[in-house]
């Protein structure tokens, strides 16, 4: 790169992406949300199809695999009217060492609008908008954020308030204490449901032992305890993040089990929870670890309308970033 | 060594306009050489007819700089630096010798590949000592021949690109190293408590999502080796530390009379781990960049003499190994050739001649008022120097070395930096001489620039531009 062209690197407006819930803040959490109504109503419709982003094409790269987001967003793009193409890392160059650079390098110039990008890596959607011209959607990375999931996330939950209020506006989180429970530290879906919920008002709490907190939460909008009995009685939500095996190895927990003991939303902690309190997980669960199994079977469970609401957030990111004028 | 050890019959060279800084103060005078060594040192000097006469207006004219810590890549890593061309860098940057690290492939673990690097650097654009490994293969688990390269002048050693991890084995490094007139250099890192971590553990690495190493992970093995040195009397230095808690440590070590050297970088003097909320690797560097407190730590262990030299651990990469993702992608940036001004920068201005905010990661210079010149060059130039065994001249199997770092008098060897602390300059990356372009200070402004280096008496950098 020439001296001119960095420098012409430093003064480029900067392109529309979502990379972090930061990028919103609540004002655009908001429009999503609203945004999201509109596009639940499209989804009940017999053709759940509007012409809003025809001509327009959708990539997905998913350098690590991820089925279930790759179709939630593949399924929104549709229903918008995009074309869409794939990019998993198992079908394509990177097996035989091509760089990410030159990867998505090479889908920007077949000429796509928006880059739907997962990667293992912290960070990598964000240089990849030093590298393309389309906005481009975080769709997790690393362990850093899962923007969508925060969003939808967020909608389910003032959904299903509203549901039960029987109102007609949306509203926001504000009043509610929301539990997040779990691998804080490596967790992505953590990172983004914490700026979301506390900018929609909530007060979040982080639950956790001490090996799988943060090093730091200075700036973070939260309390941190690592007492989940004490934190039951107040809670409107329990969030339950997904416990892996591999952080056994990393000496950051003796057992699963002993995990469960602590941690895992039993039998006995949900019945201390008020009758009304939510219960979410981003998925894919591990019953047995954070859940028990007749716990995630409970009314009180939102996990498969989370995966609903997935597709139809995922729509009005999509119409956010590229779209124009009405639906 | 080029110039030093068959003194080029030249016309006569003077350096005229100048401030002289070196050891000895500051005094305006200009410099005359002759077979590559200083013949006058006088505030005015008329030029003998045929010579070179080099313009060191508003310039400070300083003993050489002498860099103790520079990855050259050769054997091995030719694609991202060769000798030729990291010296070159070296040049642009005011240095007359490098210390060329051992971690190359295959490291310098035995005599014949210090000799290949030795000769390599004869034909260099500045003087070119190595640094052996400790350990064959830099693997942890036998000791390298020390003595043999000794031999070959040798003096400094160490597994630099990771810590000797096991205690028993530094300690009988230490013993055995003990009579042969060298300094063991260690690069602190304890990788069980770096644990993987790849930018420094704190609020940054918390937020960014990017797996952390503690400041202890650096602190803890520098502890170990603290001891160690107060068991076997054996100097050591020690490379690029990061951290208060590091500084302190020195201080303590120092005041009880052990026999430590530390050195610090100019990154880490002016870089926090803020700057990487762009997940740009050219910041990702080992030990990582650290918090602000940190910086003012080190800005202050230079001033108080815990830290006694400044040192690039100028890291060639690729660019396409730094456009690999964060966790990926391979640590370290350039230095030489901007090294001088960036710690001119951090350490010499006053803190209003500066529109940097801390918060962004690029810290602005202070707290206090800008320290004198005079002590800048001595972080250099004598003071490594000195640990690097190259203060001295001496007569080694492969010629005459040394001589690097001494007041500017007559009869000394005219190894010279003329620095020109008013200009101001961008850095492109692509302009320097560096094969590779990872400088974090690509697109930046920087105050002050070295405006012609001299190598016994040969012109190496004229006005900015490498002569050969």
């Amino acid at each position: 790169m020439t001296l001119d062209e960095l420098l012409e690197v430093r003064r480029a407006p900067a392109a529309r992406h979502l990379l972090s819930i930061n990028d919103l803040g609540r004002e655009g959490i908001l429009e999503i949300m609203h945004l999201s109504d509109a596009f639940a109503e499209v989804s009940e419709r017999p053709i759940p199809k509007v012409p809003a982003l025809r001509g327009r094409t959708v990539a997905t790269v998913f350098m690590e695999p991820s089925t279930r987001t790759r179709l939630s967003f593949e399924t929104a793009a549709k229903r918008l009217s995009a074309d869409t193409m794939t990019f998993t890392a198992s079908t394509s160059a990177t097996v035989k060492g091509e760089s990410l650079r030159d990867t998505v390098e090479t889908i920007d110039a077949m000429g796509i609008d928006a880059m739907v990008i997962r990667h293992h890596a912290s960070g990598a959607p964000a240089r990849v908008t030093e590298w393309i011209g389309a906005s481009v959607i975080n769709a997790g990375d690393g362990t850093h954020e899962h923007p969508t999931q925060a969003l939808l996330d967020s909608y389910t939950i003032l959904e299903t308030l509203r549901e039960r209020r029987g109102g007609e506006a949306l509203g926001d989180l504000s009043g509610l204490r929301i539990a997040i429970v779990g691998d804080i530290k490596h967790s992505r879906v953590a990172r983004s449901d914490v700026l979301a919920f506390a900018a929609l008002g909530a007060k979040v709490v982080l639950v956790a032992p001490p090996t799988l907190m943060p090093a730091s939460l200075e700036g973070w909008p939260v309390e941190a305890t690592g007492d989940f009995d004490a934190a039951l009685g107040e809670l409107d939500v329990v969030y339950l993040l997904r416990i892996q095996a591999e952080r056994l190895g990393e000496v950051l927990l003796p057992s699963l089990d002993e995990y469960h003991w602590r941690y895992g939303l039993t039998r006995a902690r949900a019945s201390a929870l008020r009758k009304d309190a939510l219960i979410m997980h981003p998925g894919p669960m591990i019953r047995g670890v954070e859940i028990s199994p007749d716990v995630a079977d409970l009314p009180a469970s939102l996990v498969t309308r989370q995966v609903h609401n997935g597709v139809v957030v995922r729509m009005a990111v999509l119409f956010h970033l590229l779209g124009s004028g009405e639906i | 060594m080029p110039g030093a050890s068959t003194p080029k019959t030249q016309a006569d060279l003077l350096v005229r306009g100048g401030t002289i800084v070196d050891e000895t103060g500051e005094r305006r005078a200009d410099v005359l050489v002759s077979e590559g060594r200083v013949v006058a040192v006088e505030p005015s000097i008329e030029a003998p007819r045929g010579a070179t006469v080099l313009d060191a207006g508003g310039c400070f004219v300083s003993p050489g700089l002498v860099d103790l810590h520079a990855h050259l890549r050769e054997p091995g890593g030719e694609i991202a630096e060769t000798v030729e061309s990291g010296s070159r860098a070296g040049a642009l940057g005011g240095y007359t010798a490098l210390v060329a690290m051992p971690n190359t492939e295959p490291a310098i673990d035995s005599a014949a590949v210090a000799r290949d690097v030795l000769a390599l650097g004869q034909k260099a654009l500045t003087e070119i000592a190595v640094a052996g490994a400790v350990t064959v293969g830099r693997r942890g688990e036998r000791l390298s021949p020390m003595g043999e390269l000794a031999e070959l002048g040798v003096r400094i050693f160490t597994d630099d690109g990771s810590g000797v991890q096991n205690g028993g084995l530094m300690r009988r490094a230490l013993e055995y190293a003990s009579g042969l007139g060298v300094v063991l250099a260690e690069h602190c890192e304890d990788v069980q408590l770096a644990a993987g971590g790849q930018m420094h553990e704190g609020a940054w690495s918390s937020r960014l999502g990017i797996a952390g190493q503690p400041a202890l992970a650096e602190e803890v093995m520098l502890s170990r080796d603290l001891a160690l040195v107060a068991l076997t009397g054996t100097p050591m230095h020690f490379l690029h530390l990061s951290t208060a808690g590091s500084v302190e440590m020195v201080r303590a070590a120092k005041a009880a009379g052990l026999p430590v050297t530390a050195e610090v970088t100019p990154h880490h003097l002016a870089l926090s781990d803020a700057v990487l909320q762009g997940y740009d690797p050219v910041f990702k560097v080992k030990p990582p960049l650290r918090g602000v407190a940190d910086v003012t730590a080190l800005r202050a262990g230079l001033t108080s003499g815990v830290i006694d030299a400044i040192a690039t651990d100028h890291a060639p990469h690729a660019p396409e190994r730094k456009e690999e993702p964060f966790d990926e992608a391979p640590s370290g940036m350039l230095g030489l050739e901007t090294a001088l001004a960036v710690a001119y920068g951090a350490l010499c201005l006053a803190p209003g001649q500066s529109d940097e905010q801390a918060d962004s990661g690029w810290v602005p210079p202070g707290p206090g008022p800008g320290v004198p010149l005079g002590e800048l060059f001595g972080w250099f130039s004598w003071k490594p120097a000195r640990i690097a065994g190259l203060y001295e001249e001496a007569e080694g199997p492969l010629g005459r070395r040394g001589g690097q770092g001494g007041p500017i008098n007559p009869g000394a060897l005219a190894h010279l930096c003329v620095f020109d602390p008013s200009a101001t300059w961008v850095v492109d990356p692509a302009a320097q001489a560096s094969r590779s372009h990872n400088t974090a200070w690509a697109g930046r402004s920087l105050t002050g620039k070295v405006r012609h280096s001299v190598l016994a008496g040969e012109v190496v950098v004229l006005d900015g531009k490498a002569q050969r």
